[in-house]
């Protein structure tokens, strides 16, 4: 015979069975690709963008000069644009004229094979710009730079000019840059743990489907079935975050990126990527305990997808609040989001981006960890009492609504 | 009354006093005990006031119709769920997950996980009841081996037959070598030749020291199998007790042959007394069967053959379980006058 295992032990048999068998599975791999199909889209979508961006917001000046002219305002460019970028325009030549050639500019742009915004004709030392009003008051200029540089032929040494940049935020601009890095740990937050909430309701379902609840029900006190489910999908996820990071870390840094480019957060990034973690943690215990409670009242995932919208209404909810609240540091509003537990990992992240006290992190992980206890417990002993029932199906033929009303409704002498 | 009064009294009513005559009931320590157990989903009352008391070491059946609260009767001694009145004692503790390690359980709706193999499905089993997982692996694999389905160690539980998958979670239920083992209908969806098997299994349970409680509908299992039983009707026991006192329950049954089809012996006969073919069918008389036979000779009834059956375990179950659900309807009616 064998020995009695503990609340823990026996979460950590199921999360152990959970955590292999969900890293094992298509659904893992499908979940590891899951970043990848935005980023996939949103680069396609990027390029094409840029690409017809490209086409169409950079029209070229079309030259018609005689040869000798329109040579030295190429040669021109080619040497200002050290020096001035994209201030000089594209230069294309359209037609080496003769002397005393006339040149029909207008028919010129109006050509659909090429895109002229503009045509300089005349000579170098009187140049002629035609074109659109706006157009060729803006490139007045940069023609008459060129038409000097092409008459000077080289002449001219830039000189180099070494580049000193200065980092100089006032106190304002530092708020708003670390909002910014706030806003960003929010919506990572927030979609993390939607996804994961997500799943682990999933796969409690799926098990109900199995039959298998009673068997763990019988053997182990729901509280620890509970408890395992949870932990092995937040573990799951942190094998995902990993593989992200690292990936997404190594393609960072391949292409010069780094931390630098992004405001740092009051607390710093180290202690950032730990709070992170942990109100992360919280957040996905706080949410998957209620989608598991969720998951009690449902008998099919159709019925489960109808239960939990509200819920997933409601936390988007509580992520505008959070985000509304981060606007309004020190006040009432940021007080009740850091409170609610819900809102408390996102309002807490937030913090940690806007201000460097710690205390406040331990007071919110403590309390939150508390919250999640008490609904995993809740969650538990609803499943017991709704789930586990046979006998006359009083119930049949109900929605999930009218059999929720009906179980919080119904007299029931609870020993 | 509490649990130690009602031990102390002694008087476990239906159950104990059928349960006088046998040695096992009276001098064994108890697996289970449960007084009172009511159980209600949605203002319905599945069980009303079950008591049952399981020595160790028994095979004990649960017999009663579908929908009787067999089901939900086995989920409240097992902890599964709380009873909203009474009191269970499983093994000597009020917490059956206490002794959880101590106990297996097989449920009427029987589940694997599908991507499992079949001696890590084993393995899991015993690993929520205590047993180390590579040590449940390992006997998984050997019971496997001893119960002929040695070949199918590598098999996932999805590429298996419904009555295959069973007999997995039968040795999943088995595979810590807990003290009190609970069936729940662990005879459906098995096959003849399986349920044959299954039958020798629980034997051997019950051969080394295991308490063995099976619910079910079909009698003949019952019949064959156990030492006790508790008759379930309609969230009641109207019965508990050796399955001896069961049968005892109803009268022997009397066939009677005789020459003669008329004559003044023919008032002698009982009132429930029926012709069929050459055969008189009645009752057993509560005088006895010495009063008849004088009146049928003094009679001239001229007595061919007559025999004395005792009733099978199939007719005592109908006949109480039958009562019982005449008796809770006739409540039901009266209630509804009132």
């Amino acid at each position: 015979m064998t020995g009695r295992l503990s609340t823990l032990a026996a979460a950590f048999v199921i999360a152990r069975r959970d955590f292999t068998a969900i890293l094992f599975s298509r659904s893992f791999f499908f979940f590891l690709l899951g970043p990848l199909f935005p980023i996939l889209v949103g680069g396609l979508a990027g390029g094409i963008g840029q690409e017809v961006k490209n086409n169409a917001a950079r029209p070229e000046l079309g030259v018609a000069m005689s040869a000798a002219d329109a040579k030295a305002l190429l040669a021109a460019r080619q040497r200002l644009e050290p020096q001035l970028g994209s201030a000089i325009p594209e230069l294309v030549v359209v037609k080496e004229t003769r002397p005393g050639e006339a040149f029909d500019a207008a028919a010129a742009m109006q050509d659909r094979r090429v895109n002229l915004a503009a045509v300089v004709t005349g000579s170098l030392e009187k140049p002629l710009l035609s074109g659109p009003k706006e157009r060729i008051a803006a490139w007045r200029g940069p023609v008459a730079v060129l038409a000097a540089e092409a008459q000077r032929a080289g002449g001219t040494d830039y000189p180099a000019v070494d580049l000193a940049p200065v980092k100089l935020a006032t106190t304002a601009d530092e708020a708003r840059s670390r909002m910014v890095t706030a806003q960003l740990g929010q919506t990572v937050l927030f979609l993390l743990t939607m996804l994961l909430a997500g799943m682990v309701l999933s796969n409690l379902v799926e098990e109900k489907g199995n039959k298998i609840i009673e068997v763990l029900a019988a053997a182990i006190p729901m509280d620890a079935v509970f408890l395992g489910k949870l932990f092995a999908m937040l573990a799951v996820s942190f094998v995902g975050i990993t593989v992200w990071a690292g990936v997404g870390g190594a393609v960072w840094l391949g292409a010069g990126g780094s931390l630098g480019q992004f405001p740092a957060p009051a607390v710093g990034w180290p202690l950032f990527f730990i709070l992170g973690v942990a109100y992360f943690a919280m957040s996905y215990l706080l949410l998957g305990s209620l989608f598991l409670a969720i998951g009690s009242l449902a008998a099919t995932v159709r019925e489960v997808q109808t239960l939990s919208m509200p819920v997933t209404m409601l936390q988007l909810v509580n992520f505008f609040f959070a985000s509304w609240a981060m606007a309004r540091p020190g006040s009432a509003a940021e007080l009740a989001a850091m409170i609610v537990p819900f809102s408390s990992p996102f309002a807490m992240l937030a913090r940690a981006a806007q201000s460097e006290a710690l205390l406040p992190h331990v007071l919110a992980l403590a309390w939150q960890a508390v919250c999640v206890v008490v609904f995993v417990r809740v969650g538990a002993t609803l499943f017991r009492r709704w789930v586990m029932k046979s006998g006359p199906a009083q119930s049949a033929g109900k929605g999930p609504w009218q059999r929720l009303g009906a179980r919080l409704f119904s007299r029931r002498a609870v020993r | 009354m509490k649990l130690g009064e009602w031990q102390m009294a002694g008087n476990l009513g239906a159950a104990d006093e059928a349960g006088a005559g046998r040695p096992l009931a009276i001098e064994a320590p108890l697996a289970i005990e449960a007084r009172g157990l009511v159980k209600r989903f949605d203002g319905f009352t599945a069980v009303d006031g079950v008591d049952i008391s399981v020595p160790e070491g028994a095979i004990y059946g649960i017999l009663g119709p579908n929908g009787a609260g067999k089901t939900t009767t086995l989920r409240m001694l097992l902890g599964i769920i709380d009873p909203d009145e009474g009191v269970r004692r499983v093994l000597g503790h009020d917490r059956p997950h206490e002794i959880s390690h101590a106990i297996g359980y097989l449920p009427e709706e029987r589940g694997l996980y599908p991507a499992m193999k079949t001696y890590e499905a084993i393995g899991f089993l015993g690993a929520l009841r205590g047993l180390p997982l590579a040590e449940g692996e390992k006997r998984g694999k050997e019971l496997l081996e001893e119960h002929g389905l040695g070949y199918a160690i590598e098999r996932q539980i999805r590429q298996l037959s419904k009555g295959m998958a069973q007999q997995v979670q039968l040795l999943g239920t088995l595979v810590h070598e807990p003290r009190l083992v609970v069936f729940d209908e662990p005879f459906s969806g098995l096959d003849a030749l399986n349920q044959g098997r299954l039958e020798k299994m629980i034997r051997e349970q019950a051969a080394k020291g295991t308490t063995v409680i099976f619910s079910t509908h079909v009698i003949a299992h019952a019949e064959r199998l156990c030492d006790e039983v508790a008759i379930i009707a309609g969230g009641k026991v109207p019965f508990a007790g050796p399955v001896d006192v069961a049968r005892d329950r109803i009268r022997p049954q009397v066939r009677l042959e005789t020459r003669a089809t008329e004559g003044a012996w023919r008032k002698a006969l009982p009132a429930d007394a029926r012709h069929e073919g050459n055969f008189w069918l009645f009752s057993l008389p509560e005088s006895g069967i010495e009063p008849l036979l004088r009146a049928l000779i003094e009679g001239e009834a001229g007595i061919l053959s007559l025999s004395i059956e005792r009733a099978g375990l199939h007719d005592a179950f109908v006949a109480i379980a039958g009562e019982a659900a005449a008796r809770a309807l006739e409540e039901g009616n009266g209630e509804e006058a009132r």
